[in-house]
C-alpha cells in the first residue's frame, strides 16, 4: 500500500475548487450578516431547536446506516434477475421532492394508510406515525437507499482477486468479515453517516410535518421564521453558522474515524464470490433486499397510483417547466463534476479538502440564496438570473455526495497506480484520461446521476430569485398545489419522479457502460 | 448592407419597446401561473394603460415583504400585490409605501381607511371538513371532542399566522387554554398551507384549517359538493389581501391607475374563480353560482394591523408553549 500519494496530478486545482466552494457558502453567509440590522441574537427556543435538531439528525444517521449495511451486503454478494432495476430504483426516494415523498409515505404509514387499514383488518391497534418516530422514519425512507449505494461502493471497491484468495483460503463468513467486510465498512460508513447526519440538520419540512408539532423544530425553520416575519437576518446568518458548524464537526469526526488505506490493486476483473453459499444465508439477504425493497417501493407505487390520473390534467405550463428543470440539472451536473473531480484528486493529499464540500448540504439553502440575491442584486435583475442560480446552488448541495463517491476511489487509485504512472512518464492530462477516468467511470457516473437528479427535484433558491417566465418543474408542482389542484400536481410529482429517475439511470449506466456487473 | 439593415431594425424594435411604459408588480406565487388570476388581469389592464404589465411571483405574502425590504429603495417593483393584514404594520414601518389615491366603496364586513393598503381580496378562515361529517361550533368544543385537525405553522405560513391571531382575538388571555384544549386534536403542523390542504385531502385528518370558500373551488371547478366549512360561532377571523405603491416606483402615475383599476369590475370579477377569495368590491353581476352555498359567520373578527406584531410575538410563545408540552 503506498504511504502517500504520488505527483501524478496537480492538486492546486482542487484547492481553487474547494475555494470556489468555500467562498460560495461563506461569502452569501458573510452577505446576509453584513446586511443585517440589529437583531435579538439567539433565544433559548432557538437552542432547545438546536437540540432537537442534531437528536433527530443523528438518530436518522444512525439508522439508515445501520439498515443498509445489510441490505448492501446482500446486494453486493448476490446475483438476482431485476437487481440492476432494483439498484437503480433505490436512486427514487433520495431524489424525490420532499411532500411528494411525505405524501407517498403517509399513504402507506398515515391515518388512512394500507398500513393503518390491514392492521385494523386484523383488529390491531393503528401506528401513529407523527412524533420523533416519524421524523426518523421518513428521513430512513429518504436516505437509507443512499446509505445503500455508498456502502455498496465500497464492497465494489474490494478487488476480484481478495474474493478468488478468499475462497481458495476457504474463508468462512467470520474471516470474511474480519479481513474484507469490516476494515472496508470501518472505511465507509463514518463518511456515509456524516452525509446523512448534514442533510439531516437542514431538513425541515419533513421534520415540521411528521413530527406533529412545534416540539419538532429544526434550526431551519427558525432560520425560516427569523427571515420571513422579524425580518432578521443577524439571526438567520447565526443560525445557519451553527448549523454549518455543527455539519462540520461531524465531518471531521467521520474524516478521523474512517483512517486511510484501500484494499490495493486488482485488474478490475468483475466479482465472483464464493463465500455464504448456505440457505441460511440465501435466506437472510433475500430477507433483507425483500423487507428494503418493500419499504423503499411501496411509497413510490403510492405516488405512481395517485399521480397517474393526474398526468392527463396537467396543465401545458407544467411540460414548459420539466424542460427548464432538465436544463438546469444538466447544467448542474457539469458544473458539479468540474468542482468535484479536483477536489477528489487534491484529497488524495489533503483529506480536509472533503470537510470543505460537506459545508455545502448543512448550509441553509434560504441564506444562501438570499446572501447570493444581496450579491447579485445591485448589479443584474435577480429574475434572469433565477436559473443559472439554481444550477450553481444545486452542484453545490451535491457536491458532498459526489465527493463521498469520488474521493475514496480517487485516492486508491492514486495509491495503486500513481507509482506505476509516474515511472512510465504518465501525468496531468494523459494520466486522467488513461488512468484515471477508466477506474472512476463507475463513481463519476453515479455522482453525476445523483447532481442531476437532486437538481432536478430542488425548490431550494429558485422561491426567492423567482424568474417570470421560467419556473420549473418542482415550483410549478408546489403552484399547482397551492391552487387546490391537488390531481393535476400528483401528476406533475409522478412526471418529476419519472424524470430524476430517467436522469439518474441515464449517468448511472453510463458509468457501467460496458463494465460488467 | 444587409448586416446594417438588420442592426437597424434591432435598434428599432428596441426603442420601440422602451416606449411603452412598463409597469412592475410584486405579487404572490399562486397570483401568477395560468389557472391563476395574472394573465387575464394583465391581458385587461394593459388593454386600457397603454403599457407593459409584468407580474413578478416571489413566494408568498411573508417572503414577499422580505424580498421588498432586501431590495430596499432600489427596488424595480412599483406595486406589491398580495401582503395581508398580519404583514401591514411591519410593511409600513419600512416606509417603502406611498399613499394611495383610490376612492371605493369596499365590500368588506368591516370598515376600512387606510391611506397606503388598497385591499383587493378578502376571506374567512374556517376548518374544512367533509360535508356528512358532524363538526363543533366553537374552539373550545372542537377541543372537547376527538376529531382530528391539520393547522400550519404561524412561523413558516400566513394561514397558520391567521389561526393563531384568531384564537387572540377571539379569546384574549384565555387563548393559552384554547390551545392547550386543541393540542390533542392536533395531527401535525405543516410549513404552509398546500402541504396542510394535501395531508387533509389525503384522509390524514378530518378538518383543516383553510378557508370559508374553500369548498367553492371543489364545487365549481370540480362539481364535487363533498367539502364544506364549519361555522364557528366565536366568529370567524378575516384576511383581507393588500396592494399598494412603492414610494421609490418610476412609474408613480401608472402605479395609481393600476391601483384604480384595481378595485373595477374589471379586475373584481375575475378574483371569486381563480383566486377562490372574496373580491373587494362586488362587481356587478355579483358572485359566481356556487357562491351563495357557502356559510356566512356571523361575525367578522380582525385585529387592529398596528396591534399585530405584539401580539404575534405572545401569541406565539403561547402556541409554542401549549403544543410542546
Amino acid at each position: 500500500m503506498a504511504a502517500r500519494a504520488q505527483p501524478v496530478a496537480r492538486v492546486w486545482p482542487g484547492i481553487g475548487a474547494a475555494a470556489v466552494v468555500a467562498a460560495l457558502i461563506l461569502g452569501t453567509l458573510a452577505a446576509v450578516a453584513l446586511r443585517a440590522e440589529a437583531g435579538r441574537g439567539l433565544s433559548p427556543s432557538d437552542w432547545a431547536a438546536l437540540r432537537f435538531t442534531v437528536m433527530q439528525a443523528a438518530l436518522s444517521a444512525v439508522f439508515s446506516v445501520v439498515l443498509a449495511v445489510p441490505v448492501a451486503r446482500a446486494l453486493a454478494r448476490r446475483a438476482f434477475a431485476g437487481r440492476q432495476a432494483f439498484i437503480t430504483l433505490l436512486g427514487a426516494p433520495f431524489i424525490l421532492p420532499v411532500i411528494v415523498a411525505v405524501l407517498g409515505l403517509l399513504a402507506v404509514f398515515g391515518r388512512r394508510g394500507v398500513l393503518n387499514a390491514g392492521l385494523e383488518a386484523l383488529g390491531m391497534p393503528a401506528v401513529q406515525i407523527y412524533g420523533l418516530f416519524g421524523v426518523v422514519l421518513a428521513h430512513v425512507f429518504l436516505n437509507l437507499p443512499l446509505a445503500v449505494r455508498l456502502i455498496l461502493q465500497g464492497w465494489q471497491t474490494i478487488p476480484a482477486e481478495r474474493f478468488r484468495l478468499a475462497a481458495s483460503l476457504d474463508f468462512g463468513p467470520g474471516d470474511m468479515w474480519r479481513v474484507l467486510e469490516r476494515p472496508m465498512l470501518l472505511r465507509m460508513v463514518p463518511g456515509a453517516a456524516a452525509v446523512i447526519f448534514a442533510i439531516c440538520l437542514s431538513s425541515f419540512a419533513v421534520v415540521l410535518t411528521l413530527g406533529g408539532g412545534p416540539r419538532a423544530t429544526t434550526v431551519e425553520l427558525a432560520i425560516y421564521h427569523a427571515f420571513r416575519f422579524d425580518f432578521d437576518l443577524g439571526r438567520a446568518a447565526l443560525l445557519s453558522c451553527l448549523q454549518i458548524a455543527v455539519a462540520g464537526a461531524a465531518a471531521l469526526i467521520a474524516l478521523r474515524l474512517s483512517g486511510q488505506g484501500g484494499f490495493g490493486a486488482g485488474m478490475g476483473r468483475p466479482v465472483r464470490r464464493w463465500d455464504a453459499r448456505g440457505a441460511g444465508f440465501r435466506a437472510m439477504d433475500a430477507a433483507f433486499i425483500g423487507a428494503a425493497a418493500l419499504f423503499l417501493i411501496v411509497p413510490l407505487a403510492m405516488v405512481l397510483r395517485d399521480g397517474i390520473e393526474g398526468l392527463g390534467q396537467m396543465p401545458a405550463d407544467v411540460w414548459r417547466a420539466a424542460g427548464y428543470s432538465i436544463g438546469v440539472a444538466l447544467v448542474s451536473t457539469v458544473l458539479m463534476l468540474s468542482l468535484a473531480l479536483p477536489m477528489a484528486v487534491a484529497s488524495a493529499r489533503w483529506q480536509g479538502l472533503e470537510a470543505a464540500g460537506l459545508m455545502g448540504i448543512a448550509a441553509s439553502p434560504l441564506v444562501m440564496g438570499t446572501g447570493l440575491f444581496i450579491i447579485v442584486y445591485p448589479f443584474a435583475d435577480p429574475g434572469a438570473w433565477a436559473l443559472a442560480v439554481t444550477a450553481l446552488v444545486n452542484a453545490v448541495m451535491s457536491l458532498p455526495f459526489a465527493l463521498r463517491v469520488l474521493a475514496p476511489a480517487a485516492r486508491d487509485c492514486i495509491a495503486d497506480y500513481g507509482r506505476l504512472s509516474a515511472s512510465l512518464g504518465l501525468r496531468g492530462r494523459h494520466w486522467l484520461r488513461l488512468v484515471l477516468l477508466p477506474r472512476l467511470r463507475r463513481p463519476l457516473g453515479f455522482a453525476a446521476g445523483l447532481a442531476a437528479a437532486l437538481s432536478m427535484g430542488d425548490l431550494g433558491v429558485i422561491a426567492l430569485f423567482s424568474d417570470p417566465e421560467r419556473a420549473t418543474l418542482p415550483l410549478q408542482m408546489y403552484r399547482l398545489m397551492g391552487s387546490y389542484r391537488t390531481e393535476a400536481a400528483s401528476g406533475a410529482g409522478l412526471l418529476l419522479l419519472a424524470l430524476t429517475l430517467a436522469v439518474f439511470w441515464g449517468f448511472d449506466k453510463a458509468g457501467r457502460y460496458g463494465a460488467d456487473d | 448592407m444587409k448586416a446594417f439593415a438588420f442592426a437597424a431594425g434591432v435598434v428599432l424594435a428596441t426603442g420601440a419597446v422602451a416606449e411603452t411604459p412598463q409597469l412592475t408588480v410584486y405579487t404572490y406565487d399562486s397570483f401568477v401561473p395560468d389557472w391563476g388570476p395574472g394573465p387575464q388581469v394583465e391581458a385587461a389592464f394593459e388593454e386600457t394603460c397603454g403599457c407593459d404589465l409584468n407580474l413578478v411571483a416571489v413566494g408568498d405574502g411573508a417572503s414577499l415583504l422580505a424580498r421588498l425590504r432586501l431590495e430596499g429603495e432600489r427596488s424595480d417593483a412599483d406595486v406589491v400585490l398580495g401582503l395581508d393584514t398580519n404583514l401591514i404594520q411591519s410593511a409600513r414601518e419600512t416606509g417603502l409605501f406611498a399613499p394611495h389615491d383610490v376612492d371605493a366603496e369596499f365590500d368588506l364586513p368591516v370598515a376600512w381607511d387606510d391611506p397606503v393598503f388598497v385591499p383587493f381580496d378578502w376571506g374567512y378562515f374556517a376548518f374544512v371538513k367533509d360535508a356528512g361529517l358532524e363538526a363543533p361550533g366553537n374552539f373550545r368544543a372542537l377541543g372537547d371532542s376527538d376529531l382530528k385537525i391539520v393547522i400550519q405553522d404561524p412561523r413558516s405560513s400566513t394561514p397558520g399566522l391567521g389561526l393563531l391571531m384568531w384564537v387572540k382575538a377571539a379569546y384574549g388571555d384565555e387563548a393559552p387554554e384554547i390551545w392547550e384544549g386543541l393540542a390533542d386534536n392536533i395531527v401535525t403542523v405543516t410549513k404552509g398551507w398546500s402541504e396542510a390542504y394535501g395531508l387533509f385531502l389525503d384522509g390524514e385528518a378530518d378538518m383543516v384549517l383553510s378557508y370559508t370558500t374553500s369548498p367553492a373551488y371543489h364545487l365549481i371547478a370540480e362539481e364535487d359538493d363533498s367539502k364544506a366549512a364549519v361555522p364557528f360561532d366565536e366568529g370567524h377571523y378575516m384576511q383581507v389581501e393588500v396592494a399598494a405603491k412603492l414610494a421609490g416606483s418610476d412609474q408613480p402615475e401608472l402605479a395609481d391607475a393600476f391601483l384604480r383599476f384595481m378595485v373595477t369590475d374589471a379586475f373584481q370579477s375575475i378574483i371569486p374563480t381563480t383566486n377562490w377569495m372574496y373580491p373587494a368590491v362586488m362587481p356587478e353581476g355579483g358572485l359566481p353560482e356556487g357562491f351563495e352555498t357557502l356559510i356566512a359567520p356571523e361575525r367578522a373578527l380582525l385585529l387592529p394591523s398596528e396591534e399585530v406584531p405584539a401580539l404575534r410575538e405572545e401569541a406565539l410563545d403561547e402556541w409554542q408553549r401549549a403544543l410542546s408540552q
